[in-house]
């Protein structure tokens, strides 16, 4: 472990965590962003925003999520106990609908009616489209062919909640080609239109912005497990995609230095087969999406496309403040494969009767393997971030292939 | 004053900045248009390098950066290929238009310095905002490479700023969105533009969805010059079989010669 890490809780003036950050975008994006920063920063320093944001986190959302002691999962696994922060049970079945909540409200309050989002998994799409109707706004969600193909139910949940899903077909027609649209289009309509980026991605303020939502997570599953266990817990563990679930969660811990930190990436059909969304083990910095971060690219600096059974974490960038982290070596950054990912689904379907969706299931994946070789003693908190309604066709045909 | 500052300068009738993708339809034919675009005289060329993840570009030059990639450009190639081009005697004055992450793999001093030797005389780069830009700068400023800043619309008080930071030329975004042919542009574009060149010390340049002789027209009374890309790059996409067969070739190159003067009459 590297000393004297500066937590970079606080971002600089510039949109930098230690060298990571700031804002690579067209200079026509400049002037909405230094607006959109100055609109955030009065809204959080507004009661009245938080409070209507409590609300809608309580009322509608279903929050605080429970946290849940996996006993049968520890009892087979042997080892460290288990943890659950259940963001699988908010409205919508991910944690994603906490961002969106915060980032519409913002919306509204600067006066804008159109939203704009990108999604891979389907889960932040469907999270704007829900918070679009709730709010009376219109929504757009840009989202690769691919992903239209393997999310077909999110898609219609989106259209059915008045979305419009725009396919994207450049690319390699997932994620990160959807986030480029999206991009796109809110150059061509940036004075009218909201871009809700779905993690803690894209240019300055949006991690920032995205982590405050986000918090909420971690903040809650501190004080739940000081409550319970009336200690902190020894591990936390986190799937990485963007990263805002895993941000969320480590936020609240990364002053509580005793309190290891893990993050997983996608490791997709392996490290060693170039298929994998593994951004911060495989891929070196560059700029992606508004943002200087890590990236899977080329030695040319083109971007090489990412792959996961799961398409939330099929993204070959990942938040500026995860780099940020690894630099300083607060978090260690691990990853697993689509196999232990489905292994994973299974073992949490049959021990604690919870269907985890893909990209939670990598978290799980790594809890077990870390629980494993720790004493009875130790804890490990989960980050279950979303539910697996959405990938149970994905499941099914990889368990038809498997027999 | 720099040579692409004194390109814009000389009297002239209308300058014209055509934009082209390196390496599409192939390094050849990119070549080959080069040398077409100094005969016909026009004030400097944009060489766009071509990128996976183009935030500023609409359909037609992400096409076209699609096409490139496929066959194996990548900065590097374009900076060989830019030497090319001088050694076979091409004088005009050449700006390279790349997305940052290629220039930060290179390493900016290393960019700039092989830029410099192969003739490269200006770079822009649309997502570094001025911001940003400081690394780059420096390295460029030793080596005599003009960083070329753009500015928006949307700009409004940044204006001031990123004008003050202009060399070679100040470029201006005729509208909001992405590269690509646009039916009409807003009366506001003009007032814009005369903003831009009451604070810039360099001459000012549109650019961004102009496609056609009375569009060139218009915007030359309000700018120094006007960049024409994505008509250019569809016109070359829509001949790419054309100029890739021996015996069409000279004929596709006619029509784009005859498109190019087409557009710098006055
Ligand atoms: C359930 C779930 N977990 C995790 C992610 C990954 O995103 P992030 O890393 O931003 O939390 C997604 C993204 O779609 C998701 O749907």
């Amino acid at each position: 472990m590297k000393t004297e890490l500066p937590l970079a809780t606080q971002v600089d003036q510039n949109g930098r965590y230690g060298r990571f950050g700031g804002r690579f975008v067209p200079e026509t994006l400049m002037y909405a962003l230094n607006e959109l920063e100055t609109a955030f920063r009065e809204a959080i320093a507004d009661p009245a925003f938080h409070e209507e944001l409590r609300t809608l986190l309580e009322e509608y959302s279903g929050r605080p999520t429970p946290l849940t002691y996996a006993q049968r999962l520890t009892e087979y696994v042997g080892g460290a106990r288990l943890f659950l922060k259940r963001e699988d049970l908010n409205h919508t079945g991910a944690h994603k609908i906490n961002n969106t909540l915060g980032q519409a409200l913002l919306a509204k309050r600067m006066g804008k009616k159109k939203l704009i989002a990108e999604t891979g998994a389907g889960q932040h799409g469907v999270a704007s489209a829900t918070v679009a109707a709730l709010l009376g706004m219109e929504c757009k969600v840009f989202m690769g062919e691919e992903d239209v193909r393997r999310q077909q139910l999110n898609v219609f949940r989106m259209e059915l909640l008045g979305a419009e899903v725009v396919p994207v077909r450049s690319g390699t027609r997932t994620l990160k080609d959807a986030t480029s649209e999206a991009i796109r289009h809110w150059v061509t309509h940036v004075e009218d239109t909201f871009y809700m980026i779905g993690s803690v991605v894209g240019p300055h303020p949006y991690p920032e912005m995205v982590r405050t939502f986000q918090r909420v997570i971690g903040d809650e599953a501190r004080s739940q497990f000081l409550y319970r266990e009336h200690r902190l817990p020894d591990h936390v563990v986190a799937c990485v995609g963007g990263g805002s679930n895993a941000i969320g969660m480590f936020a609240a811990f990364l002053a509580d230095r005793e309190v290891q930190l893990h993050g997983v990436e996608a490791a997709g059909h392996g490290l060693s087969t170039g298929q994998h969304a593994a951004t911060l083990s495989q891929g070196k910095p560059g700029v992606l999406h508004g943002s200087f971060s890590y990236l899977l690219q080329d030695e040319h600096g083109q971007v090489i496309p990412a792959h996961s059974i799961s398409a939330g974490l099929d993204y070959p960038g990942v938040g500026p403040e995860h780099a940020h982290l690894k630099e300083t070596g607060r978090v260690r950054y691990t990853s697993v494969t689509d196999e232990e990912a489905l292994d994973a689904v299974r073992l949490l379907c049959r021990t604690e009767g919870i269907l985890p969706a893909l990209e939670s299931a990598h978290a799980v994946a790594e809890a077990v393997r870390l629980a494993r070789t720790l004493p009875r003693e130790q804890t490990v908190l989960i980050c279950l971030s979303g539910r697996g309604d959405k990938d149970v066709e994905t499941i099914r045909a990889e368990e038809a292939k498997r027999r | 004053m720099t040579v692409i500052e004194q390109a814009l300068r000389k009297p002239s009738e209308v300058r014209l900045i055509p934009f082209l993708v390196a390496g599409d339809p192939d390094p050849d034919t990119t070549l080959d248009l080069l040398r077409l675009l100094d005969e016909e005289g026009v004030a400097v060329v944009e060489l766009g390098v071509p990128y996976s993840d183009p935030l500023a570009d609409g359909p037609v030059i992400q096409e076209a950066a699609t096409r490139a990639l496929t066959h194996g450009m990548n900065l590097s190639r374009v900076l060989a290929l830019a030497k090319t081009a001088r050694e076979s005697g091409v004088r005009v004055p050449l700006v390279l238009f790349s997305y940052v992450n290629p220039l930060i793999q290179m390493g900016f001093e290393r960019f700039a310095k092989a830029a410099r030797e192969a003739g490269i005389d200006g770079v822009i780069v649309p997502d570094l905002p001025v911001e940003e830009n400081e690394a780059l700068r420096t390295a460029c400023a030793d080596h005599g490479l003009d960083v070329i800043p753009l500015v928006a619309p949307t700009s409004r008080e940044r204006v001031r700023m990123i004008a003050e930071q202009g060399q070679g030329f100040v470029y201006c975004v005729s509208s909001l969105g992405t590269t690509g042919v646009r039916d009409g542009f807003s009366r506001d574009v003009d007032a814009f533009l005369e903003e831009v060149r009451r604070v810039s010390p360099v001459p000012t340049v549109i650019g961004f969805g102009i496609s056609r002789p009375e569009h060139v027209r218009r915007f030359s009374r309000h700018a120094d010059a006007v960049v024409v890309g994505s008509a250019l790059v569809r016109l070359i996409g829509e001949r790419r079989d054309a100029l890739q067969h021996p015996a069409k070739r000279e004929q596709a190159l006619a029509e784009i010669r005859a498109f190019v003067r087409e557009l710098k009459t006055e």
